[in-house]
């Protein structure tokens, strides 16, 4: 099954990955020793991230360097946008509410 | 209405804090009914279609305010508040956790702070959201999609049917 974002950077590891190559492109090798990992552990978060286009290969000779993907990331920015505007009409809601109940007052 | 009234909406994601600011055309006292009331609550707290539906609530220092949100087609999503912190018509806390219809919540939550003041006839309500997880203010956010709005976002309605 495809990954989607938030199951992707739920995980503090994946996370920490993500922060370190959005500075600079690291070959899994490099993630397996920055992060006291195996490579196998590493591979299998590249493979989430990967999945959920977080993150990107790009090969160079015969290494393979992964990439940040920011565009991803904006994602994020657009589910809060959604938060925003629940609350938008939430408050809008409540300004009848409050118009009704000075009404009853008067 | 006055059409000027304040709205802001920001998110730290290092912090893990959502902080909202809305004024409101309305001395405070009402506006604290508004939010500490369960009748006046259900009349505004789900952003339409969908409804709340307040099973109990006790504003007091440790009760709690069990509720659904209910969307249009009947579909209940439980949520339960537990008051922390009461300073009438100042401030208020509560605890905010997802829960299952039997009310058992899904702690750790996130925490909620609310402030009020009143300038001029216009009372200003601040609410800061904690989460403790960056996982739960994304879920937390995920839930607010499904409270509405979702069918234009192609990809959020492939994640929800992933979700549920």
């Amino acid at each position: 099954m495809k990954q989607d974002i938030f199951q992707a950077i739920a995980d503090p590891t994946r996370r920490s990955i993500l922060t370190l190559i959005a500075v600079q492109a690291l070959t899994p090798n490099a993630m397996a020793e920055k992060f006291d990992m195996s490579r196998q552990a590493v591979s299998k978060h590249i493979k989430v991230l990967q999945e959920c286009d977080l993150i990107r290969p790009e090969h160079s000779g015969r290494e393979i360097y992964y990439h940040f993907n920011p565009k991803k990331m904006q994602e994020f920015d657009v589910w809060l946008d959604q938060f925003r505007k629940n609350w938008e009409t939430q408050f809008k809601q409540l300004d009848k509410v409050l118009s009704n109940l000075k009404n009853n007052k008067k | 209405m006055n059409k000027d009234l304040l709205f802001d909406f920001t998110a730290d994601k290092a912090a893990q804090k959502v902080y909202i600011t809305r004024e409101f055309d309305a001395e405070l006292s009402l506006v604290w009914d508004a939010y500490t009331q369960q009748e006046l609550l259900d009349q505004w707290w789900a952003p339409e279609p969908f409804k709340s539906r307040t099973k109990r609530m006790e504003f007091k220092v440790g009760g709690q305010r069990v509720f659904a949100m209910v969307s249009p087609e009947g579909q209940e999503g439980w949520l339960v508040q537990t008051y922390t912190s009461i300073s009438p018509k100042t401030n208020f806390k509560f605890l905010n956790a997802f829960a299952d219809e039997n009310e058992n919540p899904q702690l750790p939550g996130s925490e909620w702070d609310i402030s009020f003041s009143e300038a001029n006839g216009i009372t200003t309500v601040n609410i800061t959201i904690y989460n403790e997880s960056l996982e739960r203010m994304e879920r937390m956010i995920e839930m607010g999609f499904k409270q509405g709005f979702t069918a234009s976002i192609e990809n959020l309605a492939k994640l929800l049917k992933s979700r549920s």
